[in-house]
C-alpha cells in the first residue's frame, strides 16, 4: 500500500521566502491603512472632522485671545489633541469590536501569526493616519487663518513627545474599551459619548479656564486635557502659561499623566482583550 | 501518539457554568481521511471542535492533534489537569497552526479589501503557502479576484473562507459546516474540492447539517448527542443501516400502491416479477437512509 502523502510540492512555491515577522507587521499596517482609506466613514469622520471643526471655530472666533495672539493658535491645539484622540481611541474603540463580531480577530487568531503582529498593524495605521491628519490639519490652518507653526525646535520635540505619548495612551485605551462592546454596533455608542464629553471638559471647544473648576478637575483625570495642555506650549507664548490652572504649561506634569494613562490602557489590554465576542466564549 | 492518528480524544470536558456542552467525548481521526461529525445544534459539535482548532480551553480529557495539545497552543494558561504543564513555545504554537487550517462557522467579512488582497495577505502567514491566485481559483473565485468581499453573495464568501482555510496547504483541514446557504450546483463544486484536497492526503474534519453531504463525502462519520459520541462508523453501515429491513414498494395491477418491509428483498421481487410475469409496476427497493438512521439514533 502506498502511503498518501502531502501534495507533490511544485518547485515554485518551495522557495517561496519565508515573510519575516517585521515584515508581517508592515504587511499588516499597510492591509490596516487600505481598509480605513476605502471606508468612505472613516476618512470624513475621522480625518475630516478636526478639520470641519477649525474650518468652524476659525471662522467664529477671528479675533485675539489677547496679547496679539489668535484665537486659532488656541483652538488649534485642541483639534490637534482630538484628532488624535478620534484617529487612534476613537476609530480603534469603534472598529475593533466591529472586526471581533465580525469574526475577523478569531480568524487571525487561526493563523501562525504572531498575536503582537495584529497589534502592531493596528499601531501603524494610527501613527500614519494620524500623522497624515495632524499634517493636513496645519497646512489647512496656515493657509487659510494664518496660523503660526512652533518656531524653535524645542517646541517641536515638545509637540513631537506629547502626540506620540498621547497617541500611545488612546491607542492602548482605545484597545482597551474595545473589550467593552458586546456588539459590532455597540462599539460606538460605548466610545462616542466618552470622546465628545472629554472633548467638552478638556478644553477643546472653550477655553479651559473658563470652564468651571469642578470641571476642570474631572478633566484632569483623564488624557486630552493633558494633550491640550501640552500642545498650547507649543503654539501659545511662553507667557500664556501663567493663565492655566497650575500657573504654567506644567509639561513634567503632561508628560507624567500621559505616561500613567499609557500604563492604565497597557493593563487593560493586557487583562481584558478578547478575540471573539462574549457568546462566542 | 499513534502516528497513523491525525486526532486523538479521550474523555473530552467541557462546561458553561451549569451547562455541560461536551460530556466526555472519545473520538479518533486517521491521517489522511474525511471524517464527518453530525449532531443537532447544541449537541457539542462546535465546541468539541473549537477545543481541537485551539480555540477553546477544556475541561478535562486528553486531546491530541497533530501530535499536540491544541491546549497549549491556545496560550492561555492551562487549567484543569494540565495546569503547570509546559507551555507550548511561540515557535512551536505558530508551527501546528500552520499545519492546521480552519473554515469557521459563519463567513469573515473583510469589508473593502479584495478577495485576492485578502488570501494574498493570509498566504504571508504561513511557511509553505499556497500561490494566492491559484487558490483563489481553485475555490471558484477567479471570476471575483478583484471584488470587494463585501459585494460577495453568501456561497462566494464562503469560499473566500475555504481558500482562506487551504492557503497554508495544511495537514489537517478542519470545515465547520461549509455549504450552509449554498446552491446545489455550488455545493457539488464544492464537494469536487473536498475530494481533490482529501485525495492529495489532506486529513479533513467536517462538521455538517447536510446528511447527503457526510454520506458522498466521508470515509466515517461520528454522530454527537448530548455532548457524547453516540456511535463512529462509514455512512453505509451507521446504525446497522445495512442489516435493516428494506422497503419494497410496487403497485397492484388495480393501480393501488403496496409496500412491504422485508429482510430477503431479493426473493420478494422474485416472487413479484412472478407474479406480474415480468415488469413490476412502479417497483422500489429502499434501505434506510442515512438521514433516517441519523434521526433515530438522536431520538426522532
Amino acid at each position: 500500500m502506498t502511503t498518501t502523502t502531502k501534495p507533490a510540492t511544485p518547485p515554485a512555491t518551495t522557495g517561496r521566502r519565508r515573510v519575516g515577522p517585521g515584515a508581517l507587521a508592515l504587511r499588516q499596517g499597510r492591509l490596516e491603512i487600505t481598509q480605513f482609506l476605502r471606508s468612505r466613514e472613516s476618512v470624513v469622520f475621522t480625518m475630516g472632522f478636526p478639520i470641519i471643526m477649525i474650518l468652524i471655530f476659525a471662522s467664529i472666533f477671528d479675533g485675539t485671545i489677547g496679547g496679539g495672539v489668535k484665537f486659532t493658535q488656541y483652538f488649534i491645539t485642541g483639534m490637534i489633541a482630538t484628532g488624535l484622540m478620534t484617529v487612534s481611541f476613537q476609530n480603534l474603540g469603534i472598529w475593533i469590536p466591529i472586526e471581533r463580531d465580525r469574526g475577523v480577530l478569531k480568524r487571525y487568531r487561526g493563523t501562525p501569526m504572531p498575536k503582537w503582529v495584529w497589534f502592531a498593524g493596528k499601531v501603524i495605521m494610527v501613527v500614519v493616519i494620524g500623522v497624515a491628519e495632524t499634517a493636513l490639519l496645519l497646512a489647512v490652518a496656515v493657509a487659510l487663518f494664518d496660523l503660526d507653526l512652533p518656531a524653535t525646535a524645542g517646541k517641536w520635540f515638545t509637540f513631537g513627545w506629547v502626540a506620540v505619548l498621547g497617541v500611545t495612551a488612546c491607542t492602548l485605551c482605545g484597545i482597551a474599551i474595545s473589550s467593552l462592546a458586546r456588539t459590532a454596533r455597540s462599539g460606538s455608542a460605548v466610545v462616542t459619548p466618552v470622546s465628545l464629553v472629554l472633548q467638552f471638559i478638556s478644553g477643546v471647544f472653550f477655553v479651559f479656564t473658563d470652564l468651571p473648576t469642578w470641571m476642570q478637575q474631572v478633566a484632569a483625570l483623564f488624557p486630552l486635557k493633558w494633550m491640550c495642555q501640552g500642545l498650547r506650549a507649543v503654539f501659545l507664548p511662553e507667557s500664556f502659561g501663567a493663565q492655566e490652572p497650575g500657573g504654567s504649561f506644567e509639561l513634567g506634569r503632561v508628560a507624567l499623566v500621559l505616561a500613567l494613562w499609557c500604563l492604565i490602557g497597557l493593563a487593560l489590554c493586557l487583562t481584558t482583550f478578547r478575540w471573539t465576542t462574549k457568546r462566542d466564549g | 501518539m499513534d502516528d497513523e492518528l491525525a486526532i486523538s480524544v479521550r474523555g473530552l470536558r467541557k462546561a458553561y457554568g451549569d451547562n455541560v456542552a461536551v460530556a466526555g467525548v472519545d473520538l479518533d481521526v486517521r491521517r489522511g481521511e474525511v471524517f464527518a461529525l453530525l449532531g443537532p445544534n447544541g449537541a457539542g459539535k462546535t465546541t468539541t471542535v473549537e477545543i481541537l482548532e485551539g480555540y477553546r480551553q477544556r475541561d478535562a480529557g486528553e486531546v491530541s492533534v497533530l501530535g499536540t495539545d491544541p491546549g497549549l497552543v491556545l496560550g492561555s494558561r492551562p487549567r484543569g489537569p494540565r495546569a503547570g504543564a509546559p507551555r507550548t513555545s511561540r515557535g512551536q504554537a505558530a508551527d501546528w497552526r500552520s499545519r492546521v487550517g480552519i473554515v469557521l462557522q459563519g463567513t469573515g467579512e473583510f469589508d473593502e479589501l479584495t478577495v485576492a488582497e485578502v488570501v494574498r495577505h493570509f498566504s504571508g502567514f504561513y511557511p509553505e503557502a499556497d500561490d494566492p491566485d491559484k487558490v483563489v481559483e481553485r475555490v471558484g473565485l477567479g471570476a471575483k479576484a478583484n471584488a470587494r468581499t463585501h459585494t460577495l453573495s453568501g456561497g462566494q464568501k464562503r469560499r473566500l473562507d475555504v481558500a482562506l482555510g487551504i492557503i497554508g496547504r495544511p495537514e489537517l483541514l478542519f470545515l465547520d459546516e461549509p455549504t450552509t446557504g449554498f446552491d446545489p450546483e455550488a455545493r457539488r463544486e464544492f464537494w469536487e474540492l473536498i475530494r481533490d484536497l482529501a485525495a492529495a492526503g489532506t486529513t479533513i474534519v467536517l462538521t455538517t447539517h447536510y446528511l447527503d453531504e457526510a454520506e458522498s463525502l466521508a470515509d466515517r462519520v461520528g454522530v454527537i448527542a448530548a455532548g457524547r459520541v453516540i456511535e463512529v462508523a462509514p455512512p453505509d453501515l451507521l446504525g446497522n443501516r445495512q442489516d435493516a429491513l428494506a422497503t419494497v414498494s410496487w403497485r397492484t395491477p388495480e393501480g393501488t400502491p403496496e409496500t412491504a418491509q422485508s429482510a430477503t428483498p431479493t426473493a420478494l421481487v422474485a416472487e413479484l416479477a412472478a407474479r406480474f410475469g415480468g415488469e413490476v409496476p412502479g417497483l422500489t427497493v429502499t434501505r434506510p437512509t442515512l438521514e433516517d438512521v441519523y434521526l433515530s439514533m438522536i431520538g426522532h
